[in-house]
């Protein structure tokens, strides 16, 4: 990773982000630098402050100190539906999506809201996303009635539909099969080939350790590790917040 | 696409309207007037409603209130410089797009079950400030004079009929168009899940004052000329729960989530509601609109919109 360093700028600089639930901290001083089309992964126990992390990227949650900047712009004052415009997406780890519409009209929306895509360009532009997704059989299906991998897709491919330079899946394995795992992790390195800065926060270590160059682990809201793949698997402290003592 | 048939349909019946009120083609009895002019009211009103209740999924328990905000304007309106019908229509709707975004600033944090308790609670402290508010009438309500007929109609029920006519007709014109646009399909996925809706890019809280100011206008519309058609306003009529329920139940029995719904919804309650009262009892109104309601809850959820679809799907399918 390090000959990359200096070729690539930074994307995403969080700088010491604190976030306080009443008198519970989710998040105490977290800074982490995410580079231009480096694929981050971001692990931890569960409630270590990994999708509370995220919420404040993305702007649903707002934290109380510390900044986040994106290309060099701070998000402070900035909206949800903003920063998406900006160019950070997300998808949820437990999908949420638009149970009226087809899998197709669910495009429509960010492709519409967050996108400058020519009104006529738009259904052509949400099917050749489908596509790359592995979606587009289902375009005219109601999207509430997918299956579960079906569903993780289509958080992926809303997701991109807003043409993101930052897309950040949260837990897009949880609960899948070996095989749909590595259906979804091809999915992430295929976009992430296309120049997209991917966020992994993932339970399934087989699968972060093999995508992410570089990896956070959080642990009671606090950064505990940094570093590749292989430096975070010997790491002591990461072993000890996993394993306990 | 059909996409002038909507408005030509539209002018039929505005033209079929016109040549029943003002050229009298078809003797009519003038009870039809009086009851036909509730009905149209309540495709307004169910419009209206449906605009944040079908479209967004926001409950709005306060209807009685917009309406009541809406007709007490036109007594305002009255009692400053006598004015006409046709000044009271566009301030009343102005006065009540007003009162929506104001809701809509302070209730739309709130979600759900608690969004419609404060709408409801709107409804009752606007009430209390109209009881005390003696330039209205107070407690003891206001009277307004209308005149018995009005050029070219005759009798000024069949003027209020055709303006309520042209008033439901813009109502659900609007509410169509707004379906079919940007901003519905952003309701749309706001309704489906708010947040998803906001990382998708939509702007939430815009969308959702722009509902509540929409739904405000058209329902003041509908109150404007309430106090001409009654001549004789208080506050427990003018705000009667009644017109919430209705308002709320319309669209439920006709299908929320396209403007047929309501239209459907309110022709067809609000002619069994006027039959029943005539043939039967008026207390019996409430009676049926909430036997209805609970018969389409459990047996069509998604209205007679979504059953008819449902039939026409499985139809298809074979």
């Amino acid at each position: 990773m390090t000959d990359d360093d200096g070729t690539r700028g930074v994307l995403l600089d969080a700088r010491s982000v604190t976030k306080r639930f009443g008198g519970f901290t989710a998040l105490d001083g977290v800074s982490l630098q995410v580079r231009t089309g480096e694929r981050f992964g971001m692990i931890g126990p569960n409630g270590s402050g990994k999708t509370t992390m995220i919420n404040c990227i993305s702007g649903t949650l707002s934290n109380e100190s510390g900044e986040i900047r994106f290309k060099g712009e701070t998000l402070d004052g900035h909206k949800p539906h903003e920063r998406t415009r900006l160019g950070i997406a997300r998808s949820f780890q437990i999908p949420k999506p638009f149970r009226s519409m087809t899998v197709l009209e669910n495009l429509v929306i960010p492709l519409e809201y967050a996108t400058d895509t020519a009104p006529a360009d738009i259904a052509g532009r949400g099917m050749a996303i489908l596509e790359t997704i592995g979606l587009a059989d289902r375009a005219g299906e109601n999207s509430g009635k997918l299956t579960q991998i079906d569903m993780r897709k289509l958080e992926l491919a809303r997701a991109m539909a807003t043409e993101p330079e930052l897309l950040i899946s949260d837990e897009a394995m949880a609960g899948l099969s070996s095989a749909e795992v590595d259906d979804i992790l091809d999915i992430l390195f295929r976009l992430n080939e296309d120049g997209i800065t991917i966020i992994m926060i993932e339970h399934i270590m087989r699968a972060v350790m093999r995508f992410s160059e570089r990896i956070v682990v959080l642990d009671a809201g606090r950064k505990i590790a940094e570093g590749g793949p292989d430096d975070i698997v010997n790491d002591p402290e990461v072993e000890r917040a996993y394993l306990g003592e | 696409m059909k996409l002038g048939s909507f408005w030509l349909w539209a002018a039929v019946i505005a033209l079929l309207g016109a040549a029943l009120t003002i050229f009298d083609l078809v003797p009519v009895n003038a009870f039809v007037y009086f009851a036909g002019y509730v009905v149209l009211q309540y495709v307004v009103l169910a419009t209206a409603w449906n605009i944040m209740g079908g479209y967004m999924g926001y409950v709005n328990f306060g209807t009685a209130g917009f309406f009541a905000v809406g007709a007490y304007t036109s007594v305002v309106l009255y009692n400053l410089f006598k004015a006409p019908l046709l000044v009271m229509i566009p301030v009343s709707g102005l006065v009540c797009a007003l009162l929506g975004l104001a809701m809509g600033y302070l209730t739309l944090r709130l979600r759900g079950v608690f969004f419609a308790i404060a709408t409801l609670a709107l409804a009752i402290v606007l009430e209390t400030l109209v009881i005390n508010w003696d330039y209205v009438g107070g407690a003891t309500g206001a009277y307004i004079l209308r005149a018995r007929e009005i050029a070219p109609f005759g009798d000024y029920i069949e003027f209020l009929f055709f303006v309520m006519l042209l008033l439901a007709i813009f109502a659900v014109g609007t509410a169509r168009w707004i379906e079919r646009s940007k901003a519905g399909r952003g309701f749309a996925a706001i309704r489906d899940d708010e947040e998803a809706a906001e990382c998708a890019g939509v702007p939430t809280l815009r969308l959702k004052l722009l509902a509540t100011t929409v739904s405000g206008f058209l329902m003041g519309v509908a109150g404007a000329p309430f106090v001409l058609y009654v001549g004789f306003i208080e506050p427990s009529s003018a705000f009667n729960l009644v017109y919430a329920v209705n308002s709320i139940a319309m669209p439920m029995i006709g299908g929320a989530t396209t403007w047929l719904g309501p239209l459907i919804g309110a022709l067809l309650l609000g002619t069994v509601q006027q039959v029943a009262t005539v043939t039967i009892s008026s207390e019996l109104n409430l009676l049926i609109v909430g036997a209805l309601l609970i018969f389409f809850v459990i047996a069509a959820p998604e209205g007679i919109v979504g059953l008819v679809r449902k039939w026409r799907r499985t139809g298809n399918d074979r």
